[in-house]
C-alpha cells in the first residue's frame, strides 16, 4: 500500500522554490479585508523528493500502454508515439494564450485550421470543429445543433432521439441532456440495425438517428446507405458516433454514406494518449446543412495570409468550451496524421481489422462468438458457454486475464450480448502479442472446466484483489478527512 | 510508418489464420458504394525529422508568454508549474492508461484522483468534489443544470461578472435544456446588490457568481449568498483556485456548489486547452452531481483500495437516465493539480497567492501613478485589475505598441464588455518582477505619455 499524500505530511516540509516577494508588502488582510482571508488549509506538506517518490510508486500501481496489452474494447488503446509528447511540449505551443491577438497566435490556429480541413476530409463531410473535450462532449454539441436545425426550419415538433440498442451509453445521455426523449432501435440476430423496426418508428417526431459505424459489435452496419436514406426520408438526420473510426478511417467516409454529422476521438483514432481518463478531444464534423449551426469561433481564411477567429454567425449554437478545445491534444493527433498521410492512415484500419479477425479466428471453438464473420477493429466474444457449464461469468475471465499480465477486454458491453468480452487489439499490436493473449484466455477458457474456483477469485497476482464495491457506496468515503484539528498556515 | 509492426510473413500468416486471401477481404461487409475509391486527400506523410522541423516551425509562428512579458489573463494565467509536475504526468504508466474500468490494475491513477477530490475539497471548503470537468466553463454549466434538476425551476440568474465565456457557455447549455438565463448587472466592479436582490427571486433555482470576479474583483460573497437562502434559490460560485491560498474558500460562505478553471494548478495554458474543470459540492447532491468519483473501500484481504464509485449515476449504466453524459474527462491535469499542490502545500499555495496579490497591488499603484491610467473600480482585487485607458488612445492602439516594446499588457474588456471600450484588464501572477512591471510602466508613459495622480 502506499500512503496517501495527506498521510505523508510533515508539518514544514515543502518542495517548491518560489521567489522572494520583490516588491513593497502589504498586509494581505488590508487589501483583501480580514474577513476574507483564510485561517486555515489542509494540504500535504512534502519535500520533492516525497513527491517524485509518491507518484512514481502510484504509477508502479498502474497499467497502461507503455506496459502492455490493453484491448478495452470501444476506446482504441495504441501505441501513442513519443515523438508527439516532445512536439506538444514546445513552448511556442504551451504558452500562446487564446486570446492573444490573431496575429501573434498565427502558428496555433493553422494547427487547428489545418485539422479541421484534415478531418473533413477524413469524414466525407463540408466542416469540422475542434470545440468538443472529448467523445460525450461532441454528441452533445452535435445533437445541440441537431436540435437548432429543425427549430430554424420550423419544425418544432422532433424531440425524438432513435439510438441503436448497442449504442454507447453517451448516445442516449447526451440526447436526454438536450431534452430530446430517446428510443431504442433494436438490433437484429446478424447484430446489425433492424430495418423493419426501424421503418415502423419512424414518424415526424424523429430529430436524428445516433449510430455507431462499425457498430460496437465491431460490425459494419452494411445497409447504413438505406437507413440513412430512410431518416432523411422521414426529415431526421443521421448521427455518426465515430469512436470506432480506427476500423476504416481511410477506407469509407461517413460523409458518403449520408451521415450529416458525427464526431471524432482524437484519443482514439489519432493516437494521443488516454491519461487515465482524459484529456481527450471530441471534435466533430459536419456536412453543408448543419455547418451554420457550429459553435464559434470559427477559424476564417480571408485569403489575407491570416488565419482569423469569427463570431458573427447568426446560427450558430453558441460557444461550447471555455475557449477553442483542446488544443495541445490537436497538436498531437494533426503530428500523427502528418506521420501517417493518406497511405498510413489507410493502413491503421487495415491492420486494425486484421488484428480482431485473428484474434477472432483464433478464439473460435474456445469462446461463443456470437456474430462469427467477419469484423471489423473489434471482436466481441461470449463467456455465456463457461457461465452455464462451469458458473464463471466474463468479469471473472477479465479478472483472470491480469494474472496472465494483460488489461481485460470491455466487459458487459455491449448490453446486446450476454456476458460479453470486446476486445479491441488496435494496428499497433504484433502477432507475437495477438498470440500470447489469445494463448492466455484459451488457458482461461480450460480453467473454466478444471479449476473454475482459481478464475473465479481472480485476479491473485495485482497489488489489490477485488473490491468491495457495495462498501465502497454504503460506507462512502470519497474524500481524506484530517484525522483531528486541521493545521494552522 | 502507421506504427504497425507486422512483416509480411506475419501478414500471410494471419490472413491464413482468418482464412482469407487478400487484405481487401477484410472490408468484404463494406458495400463497395459506401468505400472511398482510392486514398484521402490529405497533405504528403513527414519522416520524424521533418515533421520535428514542420512543427517547431508552427511553433514559432506563436509569439507566447516565453517571447513577451504577459499580464494576460482573463481566465487563464502565466503561473509557475515546478518541474517535477511535467515529469510525473509524463510517465507512461499514467499518460498510456485509460478510466480505471479495472481496479485492480488502476490503483496508481485512482488512488491519485481520490487525493485530486481531495485536494479540492480542502480548497475550496466543500464536502465532496468529483473526477473533473473539460473546463471551468463547462463546470459552471454543469453545475447550474444540476441544481435547475433539483429545483422545481427553470430560471438561472448569472452575474455579469462572471467571465464572458462561461456565460456564452451557459447560454448555449440552458437553450439546449430550455432553461431561462437572466443576467445581474455589476456595479462598481462587482454585481450589484439591489439589482441582485430584484434579479434573484422565488423563481430562480439557481445563481452563478464568480469569486474573484472576471474583473479580479472579490464580491461581497456573504451577502449575495445571504439573499439567495432567503429566496431559496441555489448558488453556484466560480473561483480560481490560486487565489484560495489566501481566500476564505466559497464554502465557508455557504456555496451550494463550488467549480472552477484548475489550470493555474501546474497546466499549461497550451492554447486553452486541455483544461481542467474542477466540481465540488454539498454532499446532498451525492446522487445529483456529473461525471466520475473515486471512493475508498477494501478488498477481500482488508486492503485499502479505491474504486470509481456512486456510478448508478453514470451514462454506461443509467443511458438517458443518466446525471450526465461525461466520459472521458480531464484526469492527467487533475493528476498534474495533484502534484502541483503537494509540491506547494498550504504554505507555498499562500506563498504564490501573496505574491500576486502583491504585485498586482504594485503594478495597479505604478500605473496609475506614472500612467494616463486610472483604476476602473474601487473594489478589492485579487491578481487581476481594470484599467480605464486615456481616452485619446484606443486600447487595442495600446496593446498593439506594448507588443513592439515585448510586452501582452492584458485583455481589452471592450470585446466582451461594450460600455468598457476603454478599459483594459491586467493580471499579475507571481511570475511577474518588479523589473517587468516597471518596464511594462515605462512603455506606457512612452506611448502615452505621463499622467495619473
Amino acid at each position: 500500500m502506499e500512503p496517501l499524500v495527506f498521510e505523508k505530511s510533515v508539518s514544514g516540509r515543502i518542495a517548491a522554490r518560489l521567489p522572494d516577494c520583490d516588491v513593497p508588502h502589504v498586509d494581505a488582510g488590508d487589501l483583501l479585508g480580514s474577513g476574507s482571508v483564510r485561517e486555515t488549509l489542509d494540504l500535504p506538506e512534502m519535500s520533492e523528493l516525497d513527491v517524485v517518490r509518491h507518484f512514481t510508486r502510484l504509477s508502479h500501481r498502474n497499467y497502461a500502454i507503455d506496459l502492455g496489452f490493453y484491448p478495452l474494447g470501444s476506446c482504441t488503446m495504441k501505441y501513442n508515439p513519443k515523438v508527439h509528447e516532445m512536439l506538444a511540449r514546445l513552448d511556442g505551443f504551451t504558452d500562446v494564450h487564446p486570446l492573444q491577438p490573431e496575429e501573434t497566435a498565427q502558428g496555433a490556429l493553422t494547427v487547428i485550421h489545418a485539422m479541421e480541413r484534415i478531418l473533413a476530409e477524413i469524414a466525407g463531410m463540408e466542416a469540422a470543429c475542434l470545440q468538443p473535450a472529448a467523445g460525450a462532449h461532441g454528441e452533445l454539441v452535435s445533437l445541440m445543433m441537431v436540435r437548432q436545425y429543425h427549430r430554424s426550419r420550423g419544425d418544432t415538433d422532433r424531440n425524438v432521439i432513435l439510438v441503436a440498442d448497442s449504442a454507447h451509453g453517451t448516445n442516449p445521455a447526451s440526447a436526454a441532456r438536450c431534452g430530446f426523449s430517446v428510443r431504442s432501435v433494436p438490433s437484429n440476430d446478424r447484430g446489425l440495425t433492424d430495418l423493419g423496426a426501424l421503418r415502423s418508428m419512424l414518424d415526424g417526431s424523429v430529430a436524428a438517428l445516433m449510430l455507431t459505424n462499425p457498430n460496437t459489435l465491431g460490425l459494419f452496419e452494411s445497409d447504413v446507405q438505406e437507413i440513412c436514406r430512410l431518416i432523411h426520408e422521414a426529415g431526421g438526420l443521421m448521427y455518426c458516433d465515430g469512436a470506432n473510426m480506427n476500423a476504416i478511417v481511410g477506407v469509407a467516409r461517413p460523409g458518403d454514406m449520408g451521415f450529416d454529422v458525427m464526431h471524432f476521438n482524437l484519443h482514439k483514432t489519432f493516437s494521443t494518449p488516454h491519461g487515465g481518463g482524459g484529456p481527450g478531444c471530441g471534435a466533430i464534423a459536419v456536412g453543408r446543412e448543419l455547418e451554420p449551426f457550429l459553435p464559434v469561433p470559427r477559424i476564417a481564411d480571408r485569403g489575407d495570409g491570416q488565419l482569423h477567429l469569427e463570431y458573427g454567425r447568426p446560427h450558430t449554437i453558441g460557444r461550447a468550451h471555455s475557449f477553442y478545445g483542446a488544443f495541445l491534444v490537436a497538436v498531437r493527433a494533426y503530428a500523427y496524421i502528418r506521420s501517417l498521410g493518406a497511405a498510413g492512415l489507410r493502413q491503421v484500419a487495415e491492420t486494425a481489422v486484421l488484428n480482431a479477425n485473428y484474434v477472432r479466428a483464433r478464439l473460435r471453438g474456445h469462446y461463443e462468438i456470437p456474430h462469427d464473420r467477419t469484423c471489423m477493429h473489434e471482436v466481441v466474444i461470449s463467456a455465456s458457454r463457461q457461465k452455464s457449464r462451469h458458473g464463471v461469468r466474463a468479469l471473472d475471465i477479465s479478472k483472470r486475464l491480469m494474472d496472465y499480465g494483460f488489461h481485460p477486454p470491455t466487459n458487459y458491453f455491449p448490453l446486446v450480448v450476454p456476458e460479453a468480452l470486446m476486445i479491441e487489439p488496435t494496428e499497433t499490436e504484433s502477432r507475437e502479442t495477438l498470440d500470447a493473449f489469445c494463448d492466455a484466455l484459451i488457458a482461461i477458457a480450460r480453467e473454466c472446466e478444471t479449476e473454475p474456483d482459481l478464475v473465479r477469485s481472480a485476479p491473485h497476482t495485482t497489488v489489490v484483489s477485488r473490491l468491495d464495491e457495495t462498501a465502497a457506496v454504503k460506507q462512502l468515503n470519497v474524500r481524506w478527512t484530517p484525522p483531528e484539528q486541521e493545521t494552522s498556515v | 510508418m502507421s506504427y504497425t509492426p507486422h512483416t509480411d510473413a506475419d501478414r500471410d500468416a494471419m490472413l491464413a489464420a482468418i482464412g482469407i486471401e487478400s487484405p481487401e477481404n477484410l472490408f468484404d461487409p463494406l458495400p463497395a458504394s459506401a468505400r472511398l475509391s482510392g486514398l484521402l486527400s490529405l497533405p504528403e506523410r513527414l519522416d520524424e525529422i521533418s515533421l520535428v522541423h514542420h512543427m517547431r516551425d508552427l511553433a514559432s509562428r506563436n509569439a507566447g508568454a516565453s517571447r513577451l512579458v504577459s499580464f494576460l489573463g482573463a481566465g487563464l494565467y502565466d503561473h509557475f508549474s515546478p518541474a517535477v509536475v511535467d515529469a510525473v504526468i509524463s510517465r507512461g504508466e499514467f499518460a498510456t492508461s485509460y478510466t480505471p474500468y479495472q481496479p485492480e490494475l488502476s490503483q496508481g491513477m485512482l488512488q491519485a484522483i481520490y487525493e485530486f477530490q481531495s485536494l479540492v475539497c480542502a480548497l475550496t471548503g466543500m464536502d465532496m468534489a468529483n473526477a473533473s470537468m473539460y473546463d471551468g466553463a463547462t463546470a459552471a454549466a454543469e453545475a447550474a443544470l444540476m441544481l435547475v434538476d433539483a429545483a422545481n425551476r427553470r430560471q438561472v440568474v448569472v452575474a455579469r461578472s462572471v467571465h464572458p465565456h462561461y456565460r456564452q457557455v451557459l447560454q448555449t447549455y440552458c437553450t439546449a435544456a430550455d432553461v431561462s438565463l437572466v443576467e445581474c448587472p455589476y456595479g462598481d466592479g462587482v454585481t450589484d446588490a439591489q439589482e441582485f436582490r430584484s434579479s434573484v427571486t422565488d423563481a430562480t433555482a439557481c445563481v452563478v457568481v464568480q469569486y474573484p470576479n472576471f474583473f479580479g474583483c472579490l464580491e461581497d460573497l456573504s451577502a449575495l449568498l445571504n439573499h439567495c437562502q432567503t429566496v431559496g434559490a441555489r448558488t453556484v460560485v466560480v473561483t480560481d483556485p490560486v487565489s484560495l491560498g489566501l481566500l476564505k474558500p466559497p464554502g465557508a460562505y455557504g456555496a451550494d456548489v463550488v467549480v472552477g478553471e484548475g489550470q493555474g494548478l501546474g497546466c499549461p495554458i497550451g492554447f486553452g486547452g486541455p483544461l481542467l474543470g474542477f466540481f465540488a459540492f454539498k454532499s446532498e447532491f451525492q446522487r445529483r452531481f456529473p461525471g466520475r468519483i473515486v471512493g475508498m473501500t477494501q478488498d477481500g484481504s482488508g486492503r485499502r483500495g479505491f474504486t470509481m464509485t456512486l456510478r448508478t449515476r453514470e451514462q454506461d449504466i443509467r443511458r438517458e437516465r443518466a446525471t450526465s453524459n461525461i466520459c472521458t474527462n480531464e484526469a492527467l491535469v487533475a493528476l498534474a493539480a495533484n502534484v502541483y499542490l503537494c509540491s506547494l502545500g498550504p504554505r507555498g499555495l499562500r506563498q504564490v497567492a501573496d505574491l500576486c496579490l502583491q504585485k498586482a497591488h504594485y503594478a495597479a499603484d505604478v500605473l496609475t501613478k506614472e500612467c494616463s491610467v486610472k483604476l476602473a473600480f474601487g473594489a478589492p482585487f485579487f491578481k487581476e485589475f481594470a484599467l480605464y485607458v486615456d481616452t485619446r488612445t484606443p486600447v487595442h492602439d495600446l496593446c498593439r505598441a506594448l507588443r513592439g516594446d515585448g510586452y501582452l499588457a492584458g485583455y481589452p474588456l471592450g470585446d466582451a464588455y461594450p460600455e468598457l471600450h476603454n478599459a483594459l484588464l491586467v493580471a499579475v501572477t507571481e511570475k511577474r518582477t518588479r523589473e517587468q512591471i516597471d518596464g511594462l510602466a515605462a512603455a506606457v508613459v512612452r506611448h502615452m505619455g505621463r499622467g495619473g495622480a
